[in-house]
C-alpha cells in the first residue's frame, strides 16, 4: 500500500522597494548603470561610514504590512547580521531579527477552486547586498556594489501552503499588493522579488513536520514549481529509502532541473545578531498607522467587484484589467473621460494586451495616457476613423503615446464617407472584377470581399467599409 | 568558576572572526579568554533581573532621512583604494554560489 | 616671541591681530617637529607641504576678512582614526597602511571650516584598542616628561605632540578613557563630550555606543574653543544630537560657588571631605578600586578638591556603587561592537591585502591575521565569543543590562551632585613595556573612565601635580549629561588659582637628558 505523502511548504519572500534612494543613504536605486556608479562610503562600508534611515521605506513597509492583516511593531529596531561575504561590503547586514516592524498577518488566497488563508510570521526591513559578477577569463570574481543598500522587506511566512499551486497564488497575491501599493513592481525575472522556497514532508495525517530544506535561485515561476516538484520527489524518496532529509540550503538549477546542496564549512552560520548601535529605535505612534492606512489605494479585490456593478463588465474582463494597477489606473481613468467603460476595456484586453505580448513587456510597462486612449475611443465610436485605420492609430499611441486627433488630422485618416465617390468606385471595382461579381451573384458571398479590398486599397483604407459593402450589395443585388 | 575554552571553540571562534592562528597562537587566545571570561563571570553576581537591556543611552528615536537621490557617480572615489580591481568592479578570488 | 609657548586660543589672537603669520606658527611646529619627533615618534603622518599649502588659503581668507574665528591658522593634529581626505589614515594599523580616504571626518570638515591647518596625524593604539599606544603598528610614542615613560592611550600620539608643543592642539577620541587617560599622562587637558555631542561621521569606529571625538590642548580655554567648534548635528551620523548649548566659552568663569562636587568613596576609600554622608559601600568595590589607586594620586586630587572647597564648592563623599561591574560590562560590549565594526577590514574594499591566499576564505583570514595586531585580535575573538550562539544572553545582554544599572547610579549621583572627582588613571605613567605581558591588568588600569563611556556623560582631565619622579598626575572631572559648562566652569576655576603651577611647565626635549626640575631651573616659566 502506497504511502500518500503531504507536501509543506513556507515562503520566505524579499521584495525591493520602488525607493529612489537606498535604505541607508542617498545613493540612487536605478536600475542598470555601470557598476559601482551608485556608490558612497555608505554602501560600500568605507571605515567611519554611518547609516541614516530611508522614511519611504518604513512607510512603504507599514503599507505592505496593513494590507497584509499584520500588527504592526510600535518599537521596533534594526540589528547586525554578520557573515563575511565579498557582496556584503561590511561584512554585516544590517536588518531586523529581534523587532520586526510586523508581524502575525496573513493574505488570502485561492488555488484549485478552494479557498485558503496564508499565515505571515513576520515582515521585515533590511538591506541589499551587491551583485557578484564570475568572471569567464580569470579565476575571480567581480563585485558591483550598485544594488548595495538597496532597501528590501523580507516576507516569511508560515509553513501554511501545500501545493506549487498554492505558492503561485500567494507570490501573485503578494505581487498584486506590492504593486498596488506602488511599493515595488515585484518583477522575479529582474529580481525585485525573490521566494526561497522551505519545504519538507510527512505522511498524510501525521502531526509533526518534517525535516526541512531551504531552495534558492528560484527565478520564475516556472522554475518554482519544478523545484517544489523535484524537491518533494528527492525528499520521499529518501525517506522511502529509509534515510534522514538533511536541513540544508539547495541551489536550483532550472536548466538542468536538478538542485544540489550549498554546504560550506566556512560558513558557520551564527550571525551573532545584535542590535544596530548605529541606528536608533523607530516608534511608531498609531497616528501614523491610521496615515498610512488612510492612505491605502483599492486593492484589487476591491476593483473587481466595483467594475462589474458600476461598469457592467464581466468577470473575467475584470480580472485582466485589474490584474496590474497600471491597467486598472488608465481603465478608470480613461472610462472617465469618454464615459465607454466597455470599448475602453475591449482596448485593453485585445490590442494593448496584443502588443504587450509582442514585445515581452508587462502591464505595468505602458507607457501611454489615458487621455489619448480615450480620444481614440471617441474618434472611432463616431465613425470619423474605421475600425482598421483605429488599430493603426493605436499601434502609435501604445509606442509613441501619440494625440490621436492630432495624427489623424496630420495624416490624413479621416474615414471617406462621401457616398458619390464610393458609388463612382463601386461601379469601377464591379466593372474590373466580373469573376467575383460572378461568384458572388452565384451565392458567394465572401466574393464580395475582393471588391472592397480593391475599393479601401483606392481609398487607402479610409472608405467607410459599412458604406462600401451596403453600396456594393444595393448594386449588386438589384 | 573557571572557564575552559576548548580547542574546537578557538576553532570555532576564529571562523567566525575569520582570523587565522597558529598553534602557539591558539594556546595563547584559549588562555586570554578564559582569563577575560573569568573576569566577566563577575558580572553574574549583580541582580539584574527586569532590567530592560539598554542599548542607547538617549532616548533618542525616528531619525530619518528624505527619500531623494543627492550621490552621483563616485565609481573613482571608492575604488581609489581597491587592492584589486577590474572593469570598474572590486576583484576577489572566485566565488561560489 | 616664542610661538609655542602661546596656547591656541591665545596663537588665534595674534594671527587675528597680525602679530603673527598662519605660515610663522605653521613652520614653527615643523621645526619643533624636527627637534623632537625622532624622540617621541607622536605622528604617523606629517604633511608639510600641504599644510604650508592651507596657511597660504587661510592667510588669504584671513586677510580679506572672511575667517575671523578663534582657532583661524591655528596648526592642529588629528589623531589617525579619524579619516582626512587625501591624507593617509592608518588607525595605526597595517591593515590601513594605504588607505587615503576619499572624504573627511565631520569634526575635522568643523575645524576646517573655522580655519584651522591640518599639520599630520598622531600616533594611537592600533584602532584605538589599548591604553599606552605601544600597540601601534609605527612604533611606540613616548611620553614628553620622561621618554621611557608611555604617554598612555589610545589617544597617545595627540597627547605627547600638544605636551611636546609639537602642535597647540590636537583631535583625540575616546572609547573607554583614551583622551582623559593620555591627557592625564601627559599633563595635558582632554576633554570627552556627551556622546551625540560630535559627529562620529569619519571616525574609524571601535565601540559605536561609546566612541565620541573631543578636544586635546594646553588648557582649559582651549579646550572649550575647540569643543565649541567641533560640537554639531550632522546629518549623516543617526546617533548626532542636536544641541542649542554648545556655547562653551560662556562658562569659562571663575565662580564654583554653590557648586556641589561629589567624591566616590569606591575610587578614593576614606577621605577628608567623610563625615556628611557616610554610607555602607559595597564592600570589595571600595577595596580594590580604592586599594590600586596611588597615594600621590590621590593626595594631589584631594589637594584640588580643598581649593575648590576654599572657593566655596561643597565637596562631599558618597558610595557610587557598582564600580567593579564597570569594566566587564565594557569589555563585552566594546569587543562585542567591535568584532563586528571590524569586519570591514577584508582586503576587498581597501587596505592591506595579502598576498599568498589560494581561496577567498584563505584570503579573508591571511589578510586579517596579518593585518592585525595581537591587542585587536585578542578583542575580535572574545568579542565574537560573547555574541555568539548560546552565549549572546548570558554575556552581551547582562553587559547592557549592567550598563542601564551604571546609567542608574550616575543619575541617582547626579541628582545631588553637579560634578564628580575621580582620578584619571590609578597611577601615573607606567614604564614602556611594563603593561603588555598582562592584558588583564591594563583592562583593570581604565576603571576610573570607562564607566562615564557607558553612561554617556562628559568628563574632562586637568593636570594637577606631579608624582616625586616628575611624572604630570591627572584630575577627571565628570558631569551629568550635557552639562560640560559646569565641567568647563569648575576646571576654568581651578586652573585659574593654579596657573603657574602646571600648565605653564613643558618638557624641553632637546637636551640629551630630560627632567622637570630642569626645566624649572631653565626658567621657562610664564608669567
Amino acid at each position: 500500500m502506497a504511502k500518500q505523502y503531504e507536501t509543506v511548504i513556507g515562503l520566505e519572500v524579499h521584495v525591493e522597494l520602488a525607493t529612489k534612494t537606498k535604505i541607508f543613504c542617498s545613493c540612487s536605486t536605478e536600475f542598470g548603470g555601470a557598476p559601482n556608479t551608485h556608490t558612497c562610503p555608505v554602501c560600500t562600508g568605507m571605515p567611519g561610514s554611518l547609516p541614516v534611515l530611508n522614511k519611504q521605506v518604513v512607510e512603504y513597509a507599514m503599507a505592505v504590512g496593513l494590507a497584509t492583516n499584520c500588527k504592526i511593531t510600535q518599537v521596533c529596531k534594526f540589528d547586525r547580521k554578520n557573515y563575511f561575504y565579498p557582496d556584503n561590503p561590511q561584512n554585516y547586514q544590517i536588518s531586523q531579527l529581534y523587532l520586526p516592524i510586523a508581524r502575525d498577518g496573513y493574505v488570502e488566497i485561492e488555488a484549485g477552486g478552494t479557498k485558503k488563508k496564508v499565515r505571515i510570521h513576520e515582515m521585515h526591513m533590511e538591506e541589499d547586498a551587491g551583485k557578484l559578477i564570475h568572471d569567464e577569463w580569470e579565476d575571480c570574481s567581480l563585485v558591483d556594489y550598485n544594488r548595495s543598500g538597496v532597501p528590501l522587506i523580507e516576507i516569511v511566512s508560515e509553513p501554511d501552503m501545500r501545493s506549487s499551486e498554492e505558492v503561485i497564488a500567494y507570490l501573485e497575491k503578494l505581487r498584486m499588493i506590492c504593486q498596488y501599493l506602488g511599493a515595488s513592481d515585484c518583477k522575479l525575472q529582474e529580481g525585485s522579488m525573490r521566494a526561497d522556497v522551505n519545504l519538507s514532508v510527512r505522511e498524510v495525517g501525521a502531526s509533526e513536520f518534517g525535516t526541512r530544506t531551504e531552495m534558492k535561485n528560484l527565478n520564475s515561476f516556472k522554475a518554482i514549481t519544478h523545484a517544489i516538484e523535484g524537491e518533494r520527489e528527492r525528499q520521499i524518496e529518501l525517506i522511502e529509502e529509509g534515510k534522514k532529509v538533511i536541513q540544508e540550503t539547495r541551489r536550483w538549477d532550472d536548466n538542468k532541473e536538478y538542485s544540489y546542496a550549498m554546504r560550506s564549512k566556512e560558513d558557520a552560520q551564527d550571525y551573532r545578531y545584535f542590535p544596530e548601535p548605529d541606528l536608533v529605535p523607530i516608534v511608531i505612534s498609531d497616528e501614523w498607522i491610521e496615515e498610512i492606512r488612510s492612505r491605502q489605494p483599492e486593492l484589487r479585490t476591491e476593483k473587481l467587484a466595483r467594475y462589474k456593478e458600476e461598469f457592467d463588465i464581466p468577470q473575467y474582463d475584470a480580472e485582466i484589467l485589474t490584474s496590474s494597477k497600471k491597467m486598472a489606473d488608465i481603465f478608470e481613468a480613461a472610462t472617465a473621460i469618454c464615459k465607454k467603460p466597455k470599448k475602453v476595456s475591449n482596448w485593453l484586453m485585445v490590442e494593448t494586451m496584443r502588443l504587450l505580448n509582442e514585445n515581452g513587456k508587462e502591464p505595468s510597462d505602458i507607457t501611454f495616457s489615458p487621455e489619448n486612449l480615450a480620444k481614440l475611443v471617441d474618434l472611432a465610436d463616431a465613425g470619423i476613423i474605421n475600425s482598421s485605420v483605429a488599430k493603426e492609430v493605436f499601434e502609435k499611441i501604445f509606442a509613441e503615446d501619440i494625440d490621436p486627433e492630432k495624427y489623424v488630422e496630420e495624416k490624413g485618416l479621416r474615414t471617406v464617407n462621401d457616398e458619390g465617390a464610393l458609388r463612382k468606385l463601386a461601379e469601377e471595382a464591379i466593372e474590373s472584377n466580373p469573376k467575383a461579381v460572378a461568384d458572388y451573384k452565384g451565392g458567394k458571398e465572401k466574393a464580395l470581399g475582393a471588391l472592397v479590398g480593391q475599393i479601401m486599397k483606392a481609398m487607402k483604407g479610409k472608405a467607410n467599409p459599412g458604406m462600401v459593402n451596403q453600396l456594393l450589395k444595393e448594386m449588386l443585388d438589384s | 568558576m573557571a572557564n575552559k575554552i576548548s580547542d574546537e571553540t578557538i576553532e570555532y571562534v576564529g571562523i567566525l572572526a575569520k582570523l587565522e592562528l597558529s598553534a602557539k597562537e591558539k594556546e595563547q587566545a584559549k588562555s586570554d579568554m578564559e582569563t577575560m571570561l573569568d573576569y566577566i563571570d563577575t558580572l553574574n553576581e549583580l541582580d539584574t533581573e527586569g532590567i530592560q537591556p539598554m542599548s542607547h543611552v538617549f532616548p533618542l528615536h525616528n531619525v530619518f532621512r528624505e527619500d531623494v537621490v543627492k550621490n552621483g557617480d563616485n565609481h573613482e572615489e571608492m575604488l581609489a583604494n581597491a587592492p584589486w580591481q577590474k572593469e570598474q568592479c572590486y576583484k576577489v578570488p572566485r566565488t561560489f554560489a | 616671541m616664542d610661538i609655542l609657548s602661546l596656547t591656541a586660543a591665545e596663537l588665534g589672537k595674534k594671527i587675528q591681530a597680525k602679530e603673527i603669520t598662519v605660515k610663522e606658527a605653521v613652520l614653527a611646529c615643523f621645526s619643533r617637529i624636527e627637534a623632537v619627533e625622532g624622540k617621541v615618534n607622536s605622528f604617523v603622518t606629517i604633511e608639510k607641504e600641504r599644510a604650508l599649502a592651507r596657511a597660504w588659503e587661510v592667510q588669504k581668507a584671513i586677510d580679506e576678512g572672511t575667517l575671523t574665528g578663534p582657532l583661524a591658522g591655528v596648526p592642529v593634529a588629528i589623531k589617525d582614526n579619524m579619516c582626512t581626505r587625501g591624507m593617509l589614515t592608518t588607525c595605526s594599523s597595517k591593515i590601513l597602511e594605504n588607505f587615503i580616504p576619499t572624504y573627511t571626518a565631520e569634526a575635522v570638515l568643523n575645524l576646517e571650516r573655522a580655519g584651522a591647518v591640518v599639520i599630520g596625524k598622531t600616533n594611537m593604539d592600533e584602532f584605538a584598542m589599548g591604553s599606552t599606544t605601544e600597540t601601534s603598528y609605527y612604533g611606540e610614542t613616548k611620553n614628553p616628561w620622561n621618554l621611557e615613560h608611555v604617554p598612555g592611550g589610545s589617544s597617545g600620539g595627540s597627547c605627547a605632540a600638544v605636551a611636546a608643543r609639537e602642535v597647540p592642539y590636537a583631535l583625540g577620541s575616546d572609547t573607554g578613557g583614551s583622551i582623559r587617560q593620555p591627557s592625564a599622562y601627559c599633563g595635558v587637558v582632554g576633554i570627552k563630550p556627551t556622546y551625540g555631542t560630535v559627529s562620529r561621521y569619519g571616525l574609524v569606529a571601535y565601540g559605536s555606543s561609546l566612541d565620541q571625538i573631543g578636544p586635546i590642548a594646553r588648557d582649559v580655554t582651549d579646550c572649550a574653543v575647540i569643543l565649541e567648534a567641533i560640537a554639531s548635528h550632522d546629518e549623516k551620523d543617526s546617533t548626532s544630537i542636536s544641541r542649542e548649548d554648545t556655547d562653551f566659552t560662556s562658562a569659562l568663569v571663575q565662580d564654583v560657588k554653590g557648586l556641589r562636587i561629589g567624591i566616590p568613596r569606591d575610587y578614593f576609600g576614606d577621605t577628608p571631605f567623610s563625615g556628611k554622608d557616610k554610607k555602607q559601600g559595597d564592600g570589595s568595590t571600595t577595596q580594590a578600586a580604592a586599594e590600586g589607586l596611588d597615594e600621590e594620586i590621590k593626595a594631589s586630587i584631594l589637594e584640588a578638591a580643598k581649593s575648590l572647597e576654599e572657593q566655596g564648592a561643597v565637596v562631599e563623599e558618597f558610595d557610587l556603587g557598582l564600580v567593579k561591574y564597570a569594566i566587564p560590562a565594557y569589555y563585552v560590549i566594546a569587543s562585542a561592537e567591535a568584532s563586528s565594526n571590524l569586519s570591514r577590514f577584508d582586503g576587498v574594499k581597501y587596505g592591506y591585502r595579502t598576498n599568498e591566499y589560494e581561496e577567498l576564505h584563505g584570503m579573508y583570514k591571511r589578510t586579517r591575521s596579518e593585518g592585525f595586531g595581537e591587542e585587536v585580535k585578542r578583542r575580535i575573538m572574545l568579542g565574537s565569543f560573547v555574541l555568539s550562539s548560546g552565549y549572546y544572553d548570558a554575556y552581551y545582554l547582562k553587559a547592557l543590562r549592567t550598563k542601564a544599572l551604571i546609567k542608574k547610579a550616575f543619575d541617582d549621583a547626579f541628582s545631588r551632585y553637579d560634578i564628580i572627582l575621580a582620578p584619571a588613571a590609578p597611577q601615573a605613567a607606567p614604564k614602556l613595556g611594563a603593561s603588555l605581558s598582562d592584558p588583564l591588568k591594563m583592562y583593570l588600569s581604565d576603571i576610573y573612565t570607562i564607566s562615564v563611556n557607558l553612561a554617556g556623560l562628559p568628563g574632562i582631565s586637568i593636570p594637577v601635580g606631579r608624582t616625586g619622579k616628575g611624572l604630570p598626575v591627572g584630575m577627571q572631572m565628570i558631569g551629568d549629561c550635557f552639562q560640560e559648562k559646569k565641567l568647563f566652569r569648575a576646571a576654568y576655576t581651578y586652573e585659574c588659582l593654579t596657573r603657574k603651577k602646571w600648565v605653564s611647565k613643558w618638557p624641553d626635549l632637546t637636551e640629551e637628558k630630560d627632567s622637570v626640575r630642569k626645566d624649572a631651573a631653565a626658567g621657562r616659566e610664564e608669567k
